[in-house]
Parts: C-alpha cells; sequence; structure tokens
C-alpha cells in the first residue's frame, strides 16, 4: 500500500509537471503580449483600437474549453496540417486566452492613473516614454497585483483543461488510475493544485509587501 | 520685455476659453491672474506649459518667440519638451510621484535630462551634482527633515512646497502656479504662501493663477483680472483692487469677500 502510494504520487508528479510548464510557458508569453494588445486597445489609432477590442470579445466571450479545441482541431482540418504537438496546442491557445485578460487588467490600471500624474512629468520636460516607464508603470504595476494575482491562481488550475487534447497533466494521469477502479487518485490531484496555489498566495502576498512602501 | 504673451486663442470642442489674450511682464515680477472659475485663467497657465496647445497667438520670452501658432500647433515631441523647460508649473493637487521620495521627486527630471547628453565617465559627478541641488532647494521650502519621506507621509502643504521645490529643479525662467493652496486645508494655505512670498523676495519671476486676494494684493507687481476669456483689467495692484475701471470685478471681489 504504502509502495503504491508512493508510485501513484511520483506518476502524479510527472502529469503536475505538464501543468507546471503550461503554467510557466502561459505566464512569460502572454504577459508581454497582453500590454501589446493593451496599447492596441488604448490607442489613438481607431481600427487598430477596434480590432484589439474585437480580440478582446472573442476571447472572452468563448470558453477556454472551445478555444482548445479550435487551436488542436482547425490547423489539421481546414489548412491540411494537423497540430503534432498537443502540448504546443494548449499552449497557444492559453496564452491567445490569457493574454486577452491581462490586456484588460493592465488597461484598468493605467486608466487609473491621474491626468495629473502624466502631467506632471510632461512640465518637467520628460518624454513621452519617461513618463510612462518612470512614473505610469510603477504605479500601475503596484494596483493591478491583486487583480493579477487573481488571474494567476485561476491560470494554475485551468491547466488541467488542456486534458480536453489529451495533454498528460495531473488530471489525465489521474483518471487512468480511475479507469482501473482506483478513485482516490483524481481527488488527491487537489491536493498537488492546493500547495501550488498556497505557495503562488504567499508568493504574491510577499510581493505586494515589498510595494507598500508607498501609498497611492 | 521678458515675457510678451501676444492674441492667445484657444478653443475646446465646443467653447472658446480663450479670446485673445495679450500681455507682458518683466523678469522678477510676479503677476497674479484672478477671475471666477471658467474664466480661462487654468487654461492660460496649461497653455504657457503648452499642456495645451494656443490655436493662434505668440508667445515671446527674452526677446525670442518660442511659440508661434502659425508655426508650433503641430510641433513635435522633442520640441515641445524643449519649450517646456522655460515654464515650472505648480498644480492645485501638486502631483508628486507617490512611488519616489520628496528628493527623488526633485531629481528624478533633472538627472533624465542632463544624463541624456552626458558621456559616461560623468554621470556620477552630475547626479551628485543634482542631489545636492536637490538637498538645497528642500532646505529652502523648510523640509530639511523631510528629505525621504514619501509623499504620503507628507502634509499637504508640505507636499506642495515640494512641489514648488520639484519645479525650481529644471531653474524655469518663469514659474507658474494654478491656484497652489485651493486644495490645502486653510491652516495649511499660509505655510505654501510664504515659501512663494520668499521666491519673490529674490525676484523669482512667478505667474500666479488665485483665489487668495489678499495674498495677490500684497506679493504682486501687476495683477490681471479675467472674464469669459478676456483679460477685462489689468494693472498694479492698487488700482485693480481699489479703483478698478471695470464693473465685473467690483461684483467678483464682493464674491471672493474681499471688501
Amino acid at each position: 500500500m504504502k509502495h503504491m502510494f508512493k508510485e501513484i504520487t511520483l506518476q502524479l508528479l510527472q502529469g503536475f509537471g505538464e501543468n507546471l510548464t503550461l503554467f510557466g510557458l502561459t505566464l512569460i508569453m502572454s504577459m508581454p503580449l497582453g500590454l501589446l494588445i493593451c496599447f492596441g486597445s488604448m490607442s489613438r489609432f481607431q481600427p487598430l483600437r477596434w480590432l484589439a477590442r474585437t480580440y478582446v470579445w472573442i476571447i472572452r466571450g468563448s470558453p477556454l474549453l472551445l478555444q482548445l479545441f479550435i487551436v488542436f482541431y482547425v490547423p489539421g482540418l481546414v489548412f491540411g496540417a494537423p497540430m503534432k504537438n498537443r502540448m504546443m496546442a494548449a499552449l497557444v491557445a492559453f496564452v491567445i486566452n490569457y493574454s486577452a485578460y491581462f490586456s484588460e487588467i493592465y488597461r484598468g490600471g493605467i486608466e487609473s492613473i491621474s491626468v495629473g500624474q502624466y502631467e506632471a512629468g510632461h512640465v518637467l520636460s520628460m518624454k513621452r516614454s519617461q513618463v510612462f516607464m518612470r512614473i505610469v508603470l510603477p504605479q500601475v504595476i503596484k494596483r493591478i497585483m491583486p487583480p493579477i494575482s487573481n488571474e494567476i491562481i485561476t491560470l494554475s488550475k485551468d491547466t488541467s483543461l488542456a486534458r480536453v487534447i489529451a495533454v498528460a497533466e495531473v488530471i489525465m494521469v489521474a483518471e487512468r488510475f480511475t479507469a482501473k477502479g482506483l478513485v482516490w487518485p483524481l481527488f488527491y490531484t487537489g491536493v498537488f493544485f492546493l500547495l501550488f496555489s498556497g505557495f503562488l498566495t504567499l508568493l504574491f502576498g510577499f510581493i505586494e509587501k515589498k510595494l507598500n512602501y508607498y501609498r497611492g | 520685455m521678458f515675457l510678451h504673451v501676444k492674441n492667445i486663442y484657444k478653443k475646446f470642442a465646443h467653447a472658446e476659453v480663450l479670446k485673445g489674450i495679450s500681455f507682458s511682464m518683466e523678469q522678477g515680477q510676479a503677476l497674479t491672474i484672478i477671475g471666477s472659475s471658467g474664466s480661462g485663467k487654468t487654461t492660460l497657465l496649461r497653455c504657457l506649459n503648452f499642456l495645451e496647445t494656443p490655436d493662434s497667438g505668440q508667445i515671446d520670452l527674452k526677446g525670442k518667440c518660442i511659440y508661434d501658432a502659425e508655426r508650433d500647433r503641430n510641433c513635435s515631441d522633442v520640441q515641445l519638451r524643449n519649450k517646456r523647460l522655460h515654464f515650472g508649473m505648480v498644480f492645485q493637487q501638486f502631483n508628486l510621484f507617490p512611488q519616489y521620495t520628496a528628493l527623488r521627486n526633485l531629481t528624478l527630471a533633472p538627472e533624465l535630462l542632463q544624463l541624456e547628453r552626458a558621456p559616461r565617465n560623468e554621470q556620477s559627478a552630475i547626479k551628485k551634482k543634482i542631489d545636492e541641488a536637490g538637498r538645497d532647494l528642500l532646505i529652502r521650502v523648510g523640509l530639511a527633515d523631510k528629505m525621504d519621506a514619501y509623499p504620503y507621509q507628507l502634509s499637504g502643504g508640505q507636499q506642495q512646497r515640494v512641489a514648488i521645490a520639484r519645479a525650481l529643479a529644471l531653474n524655469p525662467d518663469i514659474l507658474c502656479f494654478d491656484e497652489p493652496t485651493s486644495a490645502l486645508d486653510p491652516e495649511l494655505t499660509g505655510e505654501v504662501l510664504k515659501v512663494i512670498k520668499d521666491l519673490k523676495n529674490e525676484h523669482t519671476t512667478m505667474i500666479i493663477v488665485t483665489h487668495e486676494m489678499g495674498f495677490a494684493e500684497k506679493v504682486s507687481d501687476h495683477v490681471v483680472f479675467m472674464a469669459h476669456g478676456i483679460i477685462e483689467e489689468e494693472g498694479p495692484p492698487e488700482k485693480v483692487f481699489h479703483n478698478p475701471e471695470s464693473p465685473l470685478i467690483r461684483s467678483f471681489l464682493q464674491k471672493e469677500d474681499f471688501y
């Protein structure tokens, strides 16, 4: 029994490695991409603004589950070039999906900074880029930490959706045991998610505390 | 003539806010602009700092035309930055940068500006010089013990004094104040007005938009009264406050409880 527990834990851990890979790579790519989309949705150039906001509408307005299927099947069906790497398909879908959400969080943060901050920078003869990088962005980062951490914790659990295109993530691994009549590993996967989101919660708490040296 | 503003017009979507403003002032003078809200005082100040670009008119400084609407209405960011160096601005809401200490609020802009052109081996010397100049300025406005305080740790009056020092840190030709005490509790206005008075005694050239009539009368060499986008009356304070020609200014001063 003890031996089986260890064996199952190791296998689940291997599956959870897939979740973590998807989690990490999605973050690295979707956070900067989200900023680009955010700039697009705030652009003074109307077609670009329209394009960015339509993108956000479509992505936020449809299920991530469906987006996974589309990214996985459409290249094969339409272009005759099927997705060979399931993980790659999942990653593409996740990056598209999360960049849309991040872009809206960024936009909320940037729009919450008062015009006076920009004007103070401008009358001090700062460049536009300096005003953004030195004055606006640091304040935005502080303000968006709570919604960003929320989104990141959601992502850590959403990675299990990759199961629907047969990425061997932790729940899929657990279901193999369920098929053999062993149900508890499925419930056991919850522990992995809980531990990881606990770690994330502590991490974000630490970052928010670090950013608390000023108010406003 | 140190500053000569000629025939400034500014129109927003539905309203003509400035309808031909002309005035001039000498170096070392304090000029105050008074008038009811909506008269265009703040817009005029914002035009001088190029936060708004006038639709027509010219601005001459030290005998040189620094802005001509014909030529500069759509000028580039770089050109605007150079023009802005002539004027400093103190806002009603202070607009300090909350993430920086009082001292850093002062040194950030000069540092960015000067390091842009400096060779690498001189950078630390320049930084040190800017830092010292910043400390001196904070001492001048009476905040020697608040150098490392963040804005949220300062009272409104202290924040506004940091903002004044910040504007001075770039050595502007003219320092502009947009209702510098309007956001302050009455007991805090005194310390800010005192700093402005000290600057006046040191012959800093200043343009002050204010609702503090008693202060305007004492500190200014020249008073401009604006109404509905034009200069309704101007002159030395004795004349504008005590012997005005325009009936509008009497009713305005009554509303401001000047009499």
